[in-house]
């Protein structure tokens, strides 16, 4: 057990990986010497050899298709896209060929791809560096989409979809890289793919969050519980599929929610969570469904940012806004 | 200013165009242009050179009735591109892998898919992709096969199998998009066996070769990734057998990838869904491309040689007719598909939501 940061906990995992399956490969832009521009695979290649961990080419389209076959040919990549806003570039390979891989074989061929990427703003990044676009990946069949909120979760998961056999957009909270520590054991955990966690317990209200809102989400459950007001905090952990049982059955107890996230509130997955609930659970509420996401603008540039991200105060406001509804 | 400009762009542009002649070995006149090469062909070889591209021509006839009939689902037509399909796919070996376009399903087909998975294939079955060749399925995206042909190569070598490759195809249209380019330039950086052939038939649906770049050929697009490339008469099928098999002697040494271009002509339709050439081109455009028929090159050498017959080719369409409708009487019968298994084949292991959804329509389908 040693404190680590998410970053950390992502090498780690890797490394985890690497050591456990030859079959396992970390390519993509300047991850061998240079260790990502993150530094998330530093050293790997150096334990590894450049056979396991290389650099490639600057094409994401390459990158991608590289993992389409040399998935095919019996090997598991996890590649490497530099900024999730760069994953454009890569749309065919990922929605178009590796999702639908299994289903168009049914079976036969697979596509066990780990799709690293850094998402997400506050930290005043050129531009397409920060946008959160997973709702452009929640929206493909075939594909799950995890988007781990701390540092021992980033590694539980990474190695968890690592092992699935189908593939994953596996996207790293730029502001959480460095800003977060947690306790993490040395050596082999998993957590769960398709599984929300309830991060913290509470009675009164429900709040569903997932990526650095978590963060802003727990903040805000002290401060209420302050005020003797009991807030659950669910981190989806996953968000493509949603695990929408795990938020009911929150939400039989609470009877309120408010659905949080870093993205425009076009994007996103809070629709989605939003519908779930409409569809199945809408009786269990004795309050609208609260929201609170970024305002629908294009991603601001670095110093917009700070105005525009929602953080604990806006979901504060939220949340006392449905708690006297 | 100087008068002398510093660069005379104009005489690079048309150094572009000096390149060498497309390689033949035998012309439209049934004439051998490359005596060396033809000679090295046995008189079996050459049987059996004619067989494939009567095989393919049979195949599109028959797929075109069926296609009237109204029996197909998409069917992109081969007529005219079976020296540049049957001569590359012949230099393939069992253990190579194949990454085909839409129109490269005779190509699958030679290298272990049955006819059945292949017009089940074309009527969107799931059965049709379950075959156990080494190969993609058709691609429909053009230039996505690129990519993805590097990553077979890279992971061929990795496995380190020394006598196999990746073989692609693209089409002239297909080499405009940027994929075509980054699979190439992987390929070539990582050193994979990849064998990218460009099947150049004049036209990307109606759009021709001219409007599509103003590169004087198609080959030399492989070398900004530092691939070795050449143009092949694609309606010589010797030649393009010829130099299939030398690039695939050349990879499988361990030299990296080389990109073919066939000048081959699409006699028809881009698919059968409708479309008219009438209206991108002409009669006249179109005969000199006839008059180079694959088929009737090579028939004249055989039939000068007593190997070859106007009956033997008959009796040939007619058992080669025959295995079509009997491969489409097995096709008819493949088990209607279902949601619950198209529920159950998206993920390997369902999400909590799928299994909701597959228990409804379990019990739906039960009914
Ligand atoms: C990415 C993509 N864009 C457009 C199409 C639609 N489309 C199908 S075939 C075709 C023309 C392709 O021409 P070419 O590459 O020369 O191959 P050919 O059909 O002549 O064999 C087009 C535009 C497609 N299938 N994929």
């Amino acid at each position: 057990m040693a404190k680590k940061t998410y970053i950390q906990a992502i090498t780690d995992a890797l490394d985890i990986v690497l050591e456990d399956d030859p079959k396992t490969l970390i390519f993509g832009e300047d991850v061998g010497k240079n260790g990502g521009v993150f530094r998330t695979t530093q050293g790997l290649q150096e334990k590894y050899g450049e056979d396991r961990v290389f650099d490639t080419p600057l094409a994401e389209s390459g990158i991608l298709g590289l993992a389409t076959g040399l998935g095919l040919t019996g090997w598991r990549p996890i590649p490497e896209i530099q900024f999730m806003g760069f994953s454009f570039e890569a749309i065919d390979q990922i929605a178009g060929q590796e999702a639908r891989m299994r289903f168009r074989f049914d079976g036969t061929k697979t596509a066990p791809v780990t799709i690293r990427t850094p998402y997400g703003g506050g930290t005043h990044t050129a531009e397409m560096h920060a946008d959160n676009l997973e709702n452009f990946f929640t929206g493909v069949p075939g594909l799950r989409v995890v988007m781990p909120s701390n540092p021992y979760d980033a590694k539980g998961l990474l190695i968890s979809s690592v092992e699935n056999n189908d593939p994953v957009m596996f996207l790293e909270n730029l502001k959480l890289y460095r800003s977060m520590k947690d306790d993490i054991p040395d050596g082999k955990y998993t957590v769960p793919l398709d599984k929300a966690k309830v991060a913290r317990e509470g009675n009164d209200i429900t709040i569903v969050a997932y990526g650095a809102e978590v963060n802003e989400a727990l903040k805000v459950a002290d401060s209420l519980a302050e005020k003797n007001i009991s807030v659950e905090v669910i981190d989806l952990r996953t968000v493509s599929p949603i695990d929408s049982e795990t938020i009911f059955k929150s939400i039989e107890k609470t009877h309120k929610v408010v659905i949080v996230q870093e993205a425009q509130k076009m994007a996103g997955v809070g629709a989605q969570v939003a519908s779930a609930i409409a569809e199945d659970a809408v009786l269990s509420l004795d309050a609208p469904i609260g929201r609170v996401a970024a305002p629908n603008s294009v991603y601001p540039f670095a110093l917009g940012e700070d105005i525009w991200i929602p953080r604990a105060k806006e979901i504060e406001e939220k949340v006392n806004e449905i708690l006297n509804y | 200013m100087a008068n002398k400009p510093i660069v005379d762009f104009e005489a690079i542009k048309n150094n572009l165009s000096n390149v060498s002649k497309p390689i033949q070995v035998l012309n439209e006149n049934a004439e051998v242009t490359d005596q060396d090469i033809f000679d090295s062909f046995s008189d079996d070889d050459l049987v059996e050179f004619m067989k494939k591209m009567v095989w393919e021509r049979a195949l599109h006839e028959q797929t075109m009735n069926f296609s009237r009939q109204g029996r197909m689902g998409f069917y992109a037509p081969t007529e005219g591109e079976e020296a540049s399909e049957m001569g590359t796919v012949l230099a393939m070996k069992k253990n190579d892998y194949l990454l085909p376009a839409y129109r490269d399903v005779p190509q699958l087909i030679q290298h272990g898919a049955t006819i059945t998975e292949a017009y089940l294939w074309s009527r969107g079955h799931v059965l049709g992709n379950k075959f156990k060749a080494r190969s993609m399925m058709p691609q429909i995206i053009i230039g996505a096969a690129y990519d993805e042909a590097a990553g077979v190569g890279l992971g061929i070598k990795k496995n380190g199998e020394k006598d196999a490759l990746a073989f692609t195809y693209t089409g002239d249209g297909g080499t405009s998009q940027g994929d075509s380019y980054e699979g190439m330039n992987f390929a070539g950086a990582f050193k994979a066996p990849v064998l990218f052939i460009v099947q150049n038939n004049g036209f990307a649906i109606s759009t021709p070769r001219a409007k599509q770049t103003a590169a004087p050929t198609l080959a030399q697009k492989a070398v900004a990734s530092g691939i070795p490339s050449v143009q092949v008469d694609g309606m010589d099928i010797l030649a393009c057998y010829a130099v299939a098999k030398a690039a695939r002697d050349y990879i499988v040494a361990g030299n990296g990838p080389v990109m073919i271009e066939t000048l081959t002509y699409r006699y028809g339709a881009h698919s059968s869904a409708g479309d008219d050439p009438k209206r991108y081109r002409t009669k006249a455009e179109e005969q000199p491309w006839f008059d180079k028929d694959p088929l009737i090159r090579l028939r004249k050498i055989l039939e000068d040689k007593k190997l070859w017959s106007e009956d033997q080719e008959d009796k040939l369409v007619d058992e080669y007719k025959a295995s079509f409708k009997e491969a489409i009487k097995e096709a008819d019968s493949a088990p209607e598909d279902k949601v619950s298994d198209m529920l159950k084949r998206t993920f390997e292991i369902p999400t909590p939501e799928m299994k909701k959804e597959i228990a409804k329509f379990e019990a739906k389908e039960s009914k």
